[in-house]
């Protein structure tokens, strides 16, 4: 059992009763809804005569269904169910007391985009929303953790989940990472060496001096694809570059207040001395960009790696994936994916669509153009992010190059609006998850890659190393997001 | 007017069982299982119409040889490791539940996949690797063949085979007990929430 973690001590702050399952009862302090997953728990709420209990402590935002076309955004939205998705959110909302971003205010965006740059995720909190996620927020040293529908309806009814404790395991990332390589390489190798389904059970404790050295919007980037490597949460513990990226956002207490709040985000963070149920090191000193070439994000490699045979993998299991993964993405083992030819090029989604990854992306285009036969769709994460990216000129770098240039939302990460793969089109994709299917065709192929890659993909036509548009930059790019995180 | 904080999901559920599917693979995602383009609707009722659609039909959108599609009408469902993972969807086992499964026999699932299917009461068993490949070519024998899951004994039955199996602790006495309306159950805390909300220094004024 674990002591001492951060894990531990926000779990016992949050913790009101255990259940008579064993199971613990768990405040949430922090409950986002958004319109896909939230209506059918509203409507048990309705059938049950029951209300929100912490309408302060619950945001709503439209990301799902949300069109990315500034003129499809009209209402009402052309497509019906889309439409009655949204105004039953707004109905729900707008009923229950609840602070809603709508397309009108600006702050619309993915929730997982919109409730950090707002200041809504602290250190200390427990988080909760009906999307897997929602381990996004522990980048500040929370706990966040994905519910289905019914757990929504818990929130909404009680303020609280019922929950079992998890283990803790600490994965302790070591190395620099060089120029064109990113907090989501780092978690793709994190991913490579502890599997899909390594975290099962597990909480995930991000350290190490690969983590520290992350800005905020990398921290967020790793903690979010944490479900990917199979653990319902991850956490960086806070630290200085929490706290100053937190100062003067909107839901953060000012002046005393502020450094009230910091002493509690401060007695949270893990002891020195605490125990974990594992520690697991990681070597990301000096890793080149990963990209997937299969069918899950466990299948991926160093673009500078071959395609693995599936003879190389030992369980029946991985080699039978292996083999499906080669078959549907039509790609021969020991091939090199740096050729693999691309049809669509998509930037954005709760992993990677902030403004420093726009800011990375739009460093390789610079004086290029997308390949005439890409399809290049660049979807801020929010509307804030897109503000940001607009103010700073970024928009003209991409729209210069040949991007769409859309609004925010969660667009063709798993196509629910019009964004969407066609037959058996290649995407690369700053998203993820590369499952058959996942961006709208079942014959659609998909390729996780980092921003900057993205980005040469686009102007290549093909997966190709990134590093090679960053050559002639100048040095020291690649912390140097600090500058534009306002 | 207080609450109806109880919706018939007090059901104690020791056993399930009928025919059998087995639906082989390791890491079935939710989006396998329930693609996100079905998702655009604010109720589940006709969840069971989309489950596993797109791996269930060819490319003229004709049912395909797949395990449900050859299977129908079975009530228990084997699979491998980590099944349901991926996306939190609830609409992934809503509409499992709603085509006619009311337990799953696996290697390994999903943890919010898992949590989901406890707020649905189905029970989601494990056992190891070789006994549930076993069980899924016991199926393809025996379709009509029924198979059984004891949730109080931790036991499936196949035929004249009965086999320990396991079950997550929370899930057994929650289903067994009566007890997997987390609602209800939580709803009667009320005053201790109060009492922790007033020890987090981030929850102010607090309703």
């Amino acid at each position: 059992m674990s002591e001492g973690t951060l894990y531990d001590e926000v779990w016992e702050k949050h913790k009101v009763t255990e259940l008579p399952n064993g199971q613990d009862q768990l405040f949430i302090g922090l409950h986002l809804v958004h319109e896909v997953t939230s209506p059918q728990a509203f409507g048990m709420l309705r059938e049950r005569d029951l209300d929100v209990a912490y309408p302060d402590r619950t945001f709503a935002t439209t990301d799902h269904i949300a069109p990315t076309e500034a003129e499809k955004r009209e209402r009402p939205l052309a497509d019906d169910q889309a439409e009655e998705m949204l105004s039953a959110l707004e109905r729900n909302t707008s009923e229950s007391g609840i602070t809603f971003f709508g397309f009108e205010s600006g702050k619309q965006g993915i929730t997982h985009v919109v409730a950090p740059e707002l200041g809504l995720s602290q250190p200390g909190m427990t988080v909760a929303c009906g999307d897997s996620h929602t381990a996004t927020h522990g980048a500040f040293g929370s706990i966040g953790v994905g519910i289905g529908t019914s757990q929504i309806r818990d929130v909404l009814a009680t303020g609280c989940i019922a929950a079992d404790k998890q283990k803790v395991r600490r994965i302790e990332v070591e190395g620099e990472l060089g120029e064109g390589v990113y907090a989501k390489d780092v978690i793709m190798k994190v991913i490579q060496d502890l599997g899909v389904d390594g975290g099962v059970g597990h909480v995930y404790e991000y350290g190490g001096p690969a983590i520290e050295a992350l800005d905020m919007e990398g921290r967020l980037a790793v903690c979010n694809m944490s479900i990917e490597g199979g653990a319902r949460a991850g956490y960086v513990n806070p630290d200085e570059t929490t706290y100053e990226y937190l100062r003067g956002r909107e839901y953060v207490p000012e002046g005393e207040a502020f450094e009230e709040r910091k002493a509690y985000w401060e007695s949270i963070r893990s002891d020195d001395d605490a125990e974990y149920d594992d520690v697991v090191t990681v070597d990301a000193d000096g890793i080149d960009p990963m990209v997937t070439w299969g069918i899950n994000p466990g299948q991926v490699i160093e673009i500078t790696d071959r395609v693995p045979h599936p003879d190389d993998f030992e369980a029946r299991t991985d080699r039978e994936a292996a083999e499906q993964a080669l078959d549907h993405m039509a790609i021969d083992p020991g091939q090199s994916m740096v050729g693999y030819d691309v049809d669509v090029a998509f930037l954005g989604t709760c992993t990677n669509g902030r403004l420093s990854d726009f800011a990375e992306a739009a460093k390789v285009l610079e004086g290029h153009t997308v390949d005439e036969g890409v399809r290049a769709l660049a979807v801020p994460g929010s509307e804030t992010v897109r503000q940001q990216c607009e103010e700073r000129g970024i928009d003209e770098t991409f729209i210069n190059a040949g991007f769409q240039w859309r609004r925010a939302g969660c667009s063709m990460c798993l196509a629910m609006n019009d964004d969407a793969l066609e037959g058996d089109e290649v995407c690369a994709s700053s998203s993820n998850r590369n499952f058959i299917g996942r961006q709208g065709s079942k014959d659609g192929r998909t390729v996780l890659m980092s921003p900057a890659m993205v980005a040469a993909a686009a102007v290549e036509g093909e997966v190709v190393d990134a590093r090679d548009y960053l050559d002639d930059e100048p040095a020291g790019g690649a912390g140097g997001v600090e500058e534009v995180a306002d | 007017m207080a609450p109806d904080t109880d919706t018939g999901a007090d059901q104690h559920i020791t056993e399930v069982g009928g025919t059998g599917v087995p639906i082989p693979g390791d890491d079935v995602d939710t989006d396998q299982i329930l693609p996100a383009k079905f998702m655009k609707e604010v109720t589940f009722d006709n969840m069971a119409d989309y489950l596993f659609y797109d791996a269930r039909r060819d490319d003229d959108g004709e049912f395909n040889d797949h395990p449900l599609n050859r299977f129908e009408g079975a009530s228990i469902a084997v699979v491998n490791s980590n099944f349901g993972c991926g996306s939190s969807r609830e609409h992934a086992p809503q509409a499992m539940m709603r085509w006619g499964i009311d337990g799953v026999i696996g290697e390994s699932y999903a943890e919010i996949f898992r949590d989901n299917c406890k707020s649905l009461g189905i029970p989601a068993v494990t056992t190891d690797h070789e006994t549930v490949v076993e069980l899924q070519e016991w199926i393809e024998a025996n379709p009509d063949g029924d198979v059984e899951i004891d949730v109080e004994a931790k036991t499936v039955t196949y035929g004249d085979t009965t086999i320990d199996v396991d079950i997550d602790g929370a899930m057994r006495e929650a289903l067994v007990d009566g007890i997997w309306d987390t609602t209800a159950l939580m709803y009667s805390n009320r005053s201790k929430v109060d009492a922790t909300v007033d020890g987090l220094p981030y929850v102010e004024g607090d309703d």
